[in-house]
């Protein structure tokens, strides 16, 4: 088993649930991560600053065309789609919305679930509407693995839910456990 | 079947090259159509595209992403007035050219900032986007009440010097913008990875249409704005878009770094 990249999607309660995620993974944590937290389109990106401040790891903005490399978190900025490329590097859009969303959850995963197939862990976390559940039903189609937020331990529990509903999950475990479980798999990776 | 023979097959037929935009964004937006027009595969979507003129134009559509907005991103309409407008104040006959215009709220927006800093007169702006329904929209200048909303924030965010509602009137479920904005801009077709450099110009904004093409369509369509702009012109490009790994780097300065906005060098 050899994942190649992390895609996890965030929605109202997913800056507490990063704080605390980002507060536990290891500074050598190798898999990259790429993140998609629903965010008001002003939103200028100190929020970014804040979480890499007050962690071990390297988290930054995703550049456009920037080349994923392990070691590394990105988040999609505020007001644009993030998409993965078949040759790993990032593209940004402004298309129209997707489930009232920009960047939207889906468009992160669908365009990961093609590149990265069953190379490719996929996370619903906390959220209060439904995007994400395209994304991970796509995840599981190309063969990923698929981990939800076990909605009763979810700051909000709709988005988890929805995704929940719409595939079989791998795991559907409290966030600590998926944190630890992360851990595992990227240490296994070695 | 591989999506870039439909690219080239739509490129063969109608001349429009999508060969080198962002292959994850082309993928989604064609699987979107093929779902929405039932297709299955994608050999399928190109004998549609080949047999069916208007279903190649709907596609066309899907492929061209008109989403705009008038004083998107407020700080950089701030930057604009406190960085550019002293540089354009210098000259007496400005001409601008806005790539990739859209609906036009681009354009419009800086009709306004130039009336209010009472260069507009001597203004000539040029307004190109190689989608000519997007076009006709603009000449127009017609935008729903929904959206003005949204437009007299970014417009107060941006610290517009009157009210906005004095750029328009209003008709039921619209807004019609004033004529007086509207008679220095020249909208015309104009498709950036095959046509040629059309004006000399003292300030380009290019702003959320490079993000869509790759590395090497970037560099050449830079190699087109760097061969549009006079010597101390301006290039202003989207909040996400920079010339990091362009080759014409080294040839501008940085009049604003967030606001991407770069001077070319004499
Ligand atoms: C997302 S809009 C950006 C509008 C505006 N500049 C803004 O930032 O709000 C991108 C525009 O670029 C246009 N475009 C894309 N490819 C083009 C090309 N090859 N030549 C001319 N315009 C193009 C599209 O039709 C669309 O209107």
């Amino acid at each position: 088993m050899k994942f190649e990249a992390i895609v996890i999607g965030l929605s109202s309660g997913g800056m507490s649930a990063m704080k605390m995620m980002f507060s536990i993974l290891p500074k050598d944590f190798g898999i990259p991560i790429v993140i998609v937290q629903h965010i008001n389109a002003n939103s200028n990106g100190f929020w970014i600053k804040f979480l890499n401040d007050n962690s071990n790891l390297n988290i930054k903005e995703a550049d456009e065309k920037e080349k994923i490399m392990p070691g590394n978190i990105y988040i999609a900025p505020p007001n644009y789609h993030l998409l993965i490329e078949k040759n790993k590097t990032f593209s940004l859009t402004i298309d129209e919305r997707v489930n009232f969303a920009r960047p939207s959850i889906d468009v992160l995963f669908e365009t990961a679930a093609e590149t990265y197939k069953e190379k490719l862990i996929g996370i619903v976390l906390t959220g209060a509407n439904q995007d994400g559940t395209e994304g991970i039903k796509h995840i599981k189609e190309f063969g990923g693995l698929a981990i939800i937020q076990d909605p009763e331990t979810a700051e909000s529990s709709y988005m988890p839910a929805s995704a929940m509903a719409a595939i079989k999950a791998d795991y559907i475990l409290p966030l600590a456990e998926i944190i630890a479980l992360l851990i595992k798999i990227d240490q296994q990776k070695n | 079947m591989e999506i870039s023979l439909l690219l080239e097959a739509v490129y063969q037929k109608y001349g429009y090259d999508f060969r080198q935009y962002s292959q994850a964004h082309i993928g989604r937006r064609v699987r979107n159509r093929m779902a929405l027009s039932g297709i299955n595969d994608i050999s399928q979507i190109q004998s549609k595209v080949l047999e069916d003129k208007e279903f190649a134009y709907q596609l066309l559509q899907d492929l061209s992403i008109t989403v705009t907005e008038m004083f998107r991103d407020p700080e950089f309409y701030k930057s604009l007035r406190k960085n550019v407008i002293p540089i354009l104040k210098t000259y007496p006959f400005i001409k601008i050219w806005h790539a990739g215009c859209a609906t036009g709220e681009e354009a419009y927006s800086m009709a306004i900032l130039l009336q209010e800093e009472g260069l507009y007169d001597r203004t000539t702006i040029y307004a190109t986007d190689f989608n000519q329904l997007a076009l006709n929209r603009a000449k127009e200048g017609i935008f729903s009440n929904k959206v003005i909303k949204e437009y007299t924030l970014n417009y107060q965010l941006m610290e517009g010097k009157k009210s906005f509602s004095s750029y328009y009137t209003s008709s039921y479920d619209h807004v019609i913008m004033n004529q007086s904005l509207k008679k220095n801009i020249v909208w015309a077709n104009h498709n950036l990875v095959t046509d040629s450099v059309f004006a000399e110009v003292n300030l380009i904004l290019c702003r959320n249409v490079l993000i869509y093409f790759d590395h090497d369509l970037q560099n050449k369509v830079q190699k087109l704005f760097y061969n549009s702009l006079i010597g101390g012109g301006v290039l202003c490009l989207g909040s996400k878009e920079s010339l990091h790994f362009s080759t014409l780097e080294e040839k501008y300065s940085v009049l604003d770094k967030n606001q991407r906005i770069f001077k070319k060098k004499y």
